[in-house]
């Protein structure tokens, strides 16, 4: 068939630019599927790679103090295969010219061994000598934020003492993937490091020589983490256990889970949308072209070509386009993996980013794009051939034009006759009008999602840090204290106002359902930390009960007034039943909320805080974190104001990567659509427009008539936009909504009229390019073939 | 000179065409457009038909019919022996395909394609086609291999719709308005390459035409009007196109 080949390639030709415009929706589709499934595969793959090559445990717990001879006994219990024990502790570090509060996770490794668990990635350096302790190996995150390389040195309060510690090596750990500060709520690469050190310095400053507060193991083939974290808490409880809890509670782990399951979500949304839109666009510019050929198809059938021949011939133009696509899309898709595979680098410490793209996932994306096109183009090729040739080649009669509603309503006289034209031609073909209407609002609605994000981001930092938290600082002690420790606040010089509360490890119980969080005791009145309704307006702390984030009514299946078992993990481990109160609302994690003096007599305590928000005088603010460093009971200090930025600085980068693939990806799919259908009309219509001309009507009058139609269209299809914008935002609030966070949909003006101006700026565009090639119609050309 | 249709022996040997009682309604909404009134005629081996009458009698549909572009409302249409209204899409396209070369009233010419390469499409398919420089050196086209339609006047437009129908050395030919946009020169020339096909391979031959003048090369001239043939006239003696002059 090689005729017919080269009419292939010379129609492919002809209509390059339509198809290019295809191309890149294809582009898009393929790329943005490609992106977030493969990126999604390749963390998989790397995580599972990380973790089991550097024994990851499955089961970790804290306590008090337990004595190293426990560790047999914990080996012991059925379903449990290697056990390691250590000593951890939250320090106070001094880094210099750093004068922001900054804590430090010190986690000890075997003096005489490589540890079982939980083993090193050693980037730089060296591990620390056994015996030295001032030397430690820093996480790599840390290390980077402060510019630290082996032989970098800082300070640190251990245990009360000052000491200056030496950096022997950078390290990553399975354990610390994403290392985040307990209650934090997103990674701080500058306040928050994770050190390792020996075990016998660690145990000596700490005084643990012969003993453990933390453990982690390994479930043997076919153990029972559930039954493992049981038998651990009965053997722990002696030894001030905090309860057992298995990797999907672990932070790292928890986060990475979460953010893969967002992934697969994104990866599940976005690219339908696109490869939906390429499908979409595909199908129309082939039924059209298809349908332009009518008579050139009636002619090959005439000569003796089969039906199969022809769907042949119009398949492979359809699959040359689909191809170039798929490629281009492929190979961008590649790019922005790396692109996002880095982003992700940034937050998630793996020593490596192993990335695969499955072959099923390009075959995957090539299969719907592929598919939808070839099954679009059979369908039109068969409406072609369903008519006998000979009616086929009869030119086409004209078609049926009526007035349409619009001119009906607007009195005669208002509407130009290139206006009515415009309408006519609208009221003619509504359901081609419609797609061509959806196409252009997908592409509205997209960049509406991508730009949610920032949107309900901003919401939350606002919610969350400036209407719940209003301290500048918080202050933690070591442990709980007696509430001297406030006075003692109180009277430094630069504190303005402290407020005492108190937090509880946790395990929430109702019927079978728990979930291990912590209760915070607020005082009474308390006006840093205040509690918002359903409705934001601040909610006074009931006396009794406990008072839950909204959200665990989804969790827990509790509703107010029902009674939920409180397993205090600390202490004397108290468990109690306590009514809830009521709910709150909180986009980020899920807290339980008492009064402060009830959560106390709850665990029998006396009056104990753990902690205290203070206002501050701001230009005292690095005298008072000195201050608040030498304390011995302080554990650590958090700044508001720091963590806001870091959690901004932090979300920045993903967000204006996803922002940028948004608007590009609108600004693709806009155009591909606008410019497609000012294409096919021209096609359709050349001859009409050109017999205008001839009859003495202008260039501009007949740009007006093809593109004030798509213009309309365009028009019609924002509000629209916005509206599956709105929905599609919806869709993945709810989606990607976990105990982490849940998403508010807020979507801001401005994101609005952006989404807007990327359509109408990318419908100029194409506008202008055909509007082009009206300029230049050949009049005597149009006139003189018929197509 | 016969004034009714010729009824043949059905079962003649050398009867190419038999056409029955064949009617055409075309319903275009309420609007019934009834092209052909029962039409009743053979086309006999090696025959060259020239199909007269007024626009709008039904002789396009009547050709259309008889090459397997189109169906019949009523009636029968026998191909070498073979009911053509009875066939199957399957069948009809090998018709096609094997053993007519039809000439378009609107010649339907590919636009992507030249000269060359709209003969090619054709001869690419067929059983035993000539060269397509040959066949459209036949009709005056030798210049223009490599033009494509847009770039070719209407009457050399036309000429390549000729040369596509006679490239593949149908069995038979059957053409639409040939000369339509030709001058008498070049319509001769057009008129000799078909005449040619029909004397020397013996293709039977149904040529439409407005042309009254041309009627003089036929062996018969069916005279078609409002649907039906009104008159079948024998040529004593066939002359040759380049005596015909209009
Ligand atoms: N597809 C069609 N739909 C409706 N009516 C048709 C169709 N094709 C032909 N007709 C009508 O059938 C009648 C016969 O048409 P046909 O094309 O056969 O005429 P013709 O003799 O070839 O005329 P001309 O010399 O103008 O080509 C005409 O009245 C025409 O309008
Ligand atoms: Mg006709």
């Amino acid at each position: 068939m090689k005729s017919l080949d080269k009419k292939l390639f010379r129609d492919l030709w002809h209509m390059k630019g339509q198809a290019l415009a295809i191309v890149l929706v294809i582009m898009s589709g393929i790329s943005t599927f490609i992106m977030f499934l493969s990126v999604m595969d390749s963390l998989m793959l790397t995580r599972g790679r990380f973790y089991g090559e550097h024994g990851f445990a499955d089961v970790f717990a804290n306590c008090k103090r337990a004595p190293e001879s426990l560790k047999e006994r914990i080996a012991a219990i059925p379903g449990v295969a290697l056990v390691e024990t250590r000593v951890a502790a939250e320090v106070k570090l001094d880094i210099p010219d750093f004068s922001e509060p900054v804590t430090g996770h010190l986690v000890s490794l075997p003096d005489d061994r490589p540890p079982l668990l939980n083993t090193l990635y050693l980037r730089e350096g060296r591990l620390p000598e056994p015996w030295r302790d001032n030397e430690v190996v820093v996480s790599e995150a840390f290390a980077e934020a402060h510019r630290f390389h082996p032989g970098s040195s800082f300070g640190a309060v251990i245990n009360g003492r000052w000491k200056t510690l030496t950096v022997s090596g950078i390290a990553l750990s399975p354990e610390f993937v994403l290392a985040v500060r307990p209650g934090a709520i997103s990674p701080d690469f500058k306040r928050y490091g994770i050190l390792w050190m020996g075990r016998k310095a660690l145990g000596r400053a700490y005084d643990m020589e012969g003993a453990f507060n933390d453990l982690s193991l390994t479930l043997s083939p076919g153990g029972d983490a559930g039954e493992v974290i049981r038998r651990l808490d009965r053997v722990l409880d002696r030894y001030g256990g905090f309860g057992a809890y298995s990797r999907k509670d672990q932070m790292s782990h928890r986060f990475l889970s979460e953010e893969f399951k967002q992934l697969q979500q994104f990866a599940r949304i976005f690219p339908l949308i696109f490869i939906g839109v390429a499908a979409f666009l595909l199908n129309v510019v082939i039924s059209r072209t298809v349908a332009t050929q009518r008579e050139q198809i009636a002619a090959l059938k005439a000569f003796g070509y089969t039906t199969t021949d022809v769907a042949v011939h119009f398949v492979k133009l359809v699959l040359l386009v689909v191809a170039l696509g798929t490629i281009a899309g492929i190979l961008l898709g590649i790019r922005l993996s790396h692109g996002l595979g880095n982003i992700y680098m940034e937050f998630y410490r793996f020593p490596y980013f192993l990335y695969v793209l499955r072959p099923g996932v390009v075959g995957l994306a090539a299969g719907i794009t592929g598919g939808a096109a070839v099954l679009g183009t059979i369908h039109s090729v068969w409406k072609a051939v369903r008519i006998s040739p000979a009616q086929a080649m009869r030119p086409e009669e004209p078609a049926q034009y009526r007035k349409t509603v619009a001119e009906r309503i607007i009195p005669a006289g208002i509407l130009s006759q290139p206006t009515r034209i415009i309408l006519r031609n609208l009221e003619r073909r509504p359901v081609k009008a419609f797609l061509s209407i959806a196409g252009i609002a997908m592409a509205c609605a997209i960049m509406v999602v991508g730009e949610f994000f920032g949107d309900t981001v901003n919401y939350m930092v606002d919610i969350q840090f400036r209407r719940v938290h209003r301290e500048d600082m918080t202050v933690t002690f070591i442990d709980a204290t007696s509430g001297k420790a406030l006075h003692e606040l109180q009277g430094m010089r630069g504190v303005e106002y402290a407020e005492p509360f108190r937090t509880v490890s946790v395990r929430l119980r109702s019927a079978n359902r728990t979930y291990r969080t912590a209760i915070r005791g607020i005082a009474k009145e308390s006006s840093l930390y205040r509690l918002l309704d359903e409705d934001f307006r601040v909610k006074a702390m009931p006396e009794a009960g406990i008072v839950l984030t909204d959200y665990f009514s989804k969790v827990l299946g509790v509703r107010p007034g029902e009674n939920i078992i409180v397993e205090v993990l600390e202490g004397g481990r108290p468990v109690r039943t306590v009514p809830v109160a009521g709910f709150i609302r909180e986009y980020l994690g899920l807290m339980g909320y008492m009064d402060l003096d009830a959560l106390n007599r709850l665990m029998r305590e006396g009056h104990a805080i753990s902690g205290a928000s203070i206002t501050v005088d701001e230009r005292l603010q690095p005298s008072i974190y000195r201050t608040l460093v030498e304390m011995p009971r302080v554990a650590g200090a958090v700044v508001r104001k720091d963590e806001i930025r870091n959690f901004y600085d932090t979300q920045a980068e993903s967000m204006l990567f996803f922002t940028f693939v948004a608007t590009i990806l609108a600004g693709v799919i806009a155009f591909g659509v606008v410019y497609n259908s000012a294409r096919i009309s021209l096609a359709e219509r050349g001859r009409e427009l050109a017999s205008l001309r001839v009859l003495g009507y202008t260039r501009g009058e007949i740009s007006y008539i093809l593109l004030g139609e798509l213009g309309l269209l365009t028009l019609l299809a924002i509000p629209l936009g916005f509206l599956f914008g709105r929905w599609l935002s919806d869709y993945v609030a709810v989606a990607i909504e976990s105990d982490l966070f849940r998403i508010p949909i807020v979507i801001e003006s401005a994101t609005y009229s952006l989404a807007a101006s990327v359509v109408v700026v990318s419908a100029a565009v194409s506008g202008l390019i055909v509007r082009h090639r009206l300029d230049h119609l050949d009049l005597v050309e149009v006139l003189k073939t018929r197509e | 000179m016969n004034t009714t249709a010729q009824h043949a022996g059905s079962e003649t040997a050398g009867i190419v065409f038999q056409v029955r009682g064949l009617t055409k309604v075309y319903e275009m909404g309420e609007v019934k457009v009834q092209a052909l009134r029962g039409v009743d005629w053979d086309l006999a081996e090696g025959e060259l038909i020239v199909l007269l009458g007024p626009s709008g009698s039904g002789k396009s549909t009547l050709l259309n019919i008889m090459g397997g572009l189109d169906t019949a409302s009523g009636g029968t249409v026998t191909y070498r022996g073979k009911e053509l209204t009875l066939a199957t899409e399957q069948e009809l396209t090998e018709y096609r395909r094997f053993q007519v070369g039809f000439v378009f009233q609107f010649y339907n010419l590919i636009p992507s394609l030249t000269a060359r390469e709209n003969v090619s499409v054709v001869t690419e398919i067929a059983k035993e086609p000539m060269e397509p420089e040959n066949a459209l050196a036949l009709v005056g086209l030798s210049e223009r291999l490599d033009h494509f339609p847009s770039q070719l006047s209407g009457g050399e437009q036309q000429r390549i719709a000729i040369a596509r129908a006679i490239s593949k050395n149908p069995a038979v030919l059957l053409c639409d308005e040939p000369t339509g946009a030709l001058d008498s020169q070049t319509g001769v020339v057009v008129l000799e390459a078909l005449e040619r096909v029909n004397r020397e391979l013996g293709t039977p031959t149904v040529i439409i035409t407005h042309n009254a003048d041309i009627a003089a090369m036929a062996d018969r001239v069916v005279h078609l009007s409002n649907g039906m043939i009104v008159n079948i006239a024998t040529n004593a003696a066939r002359r040759p196109p380049a005596e015909l002059r209009w």
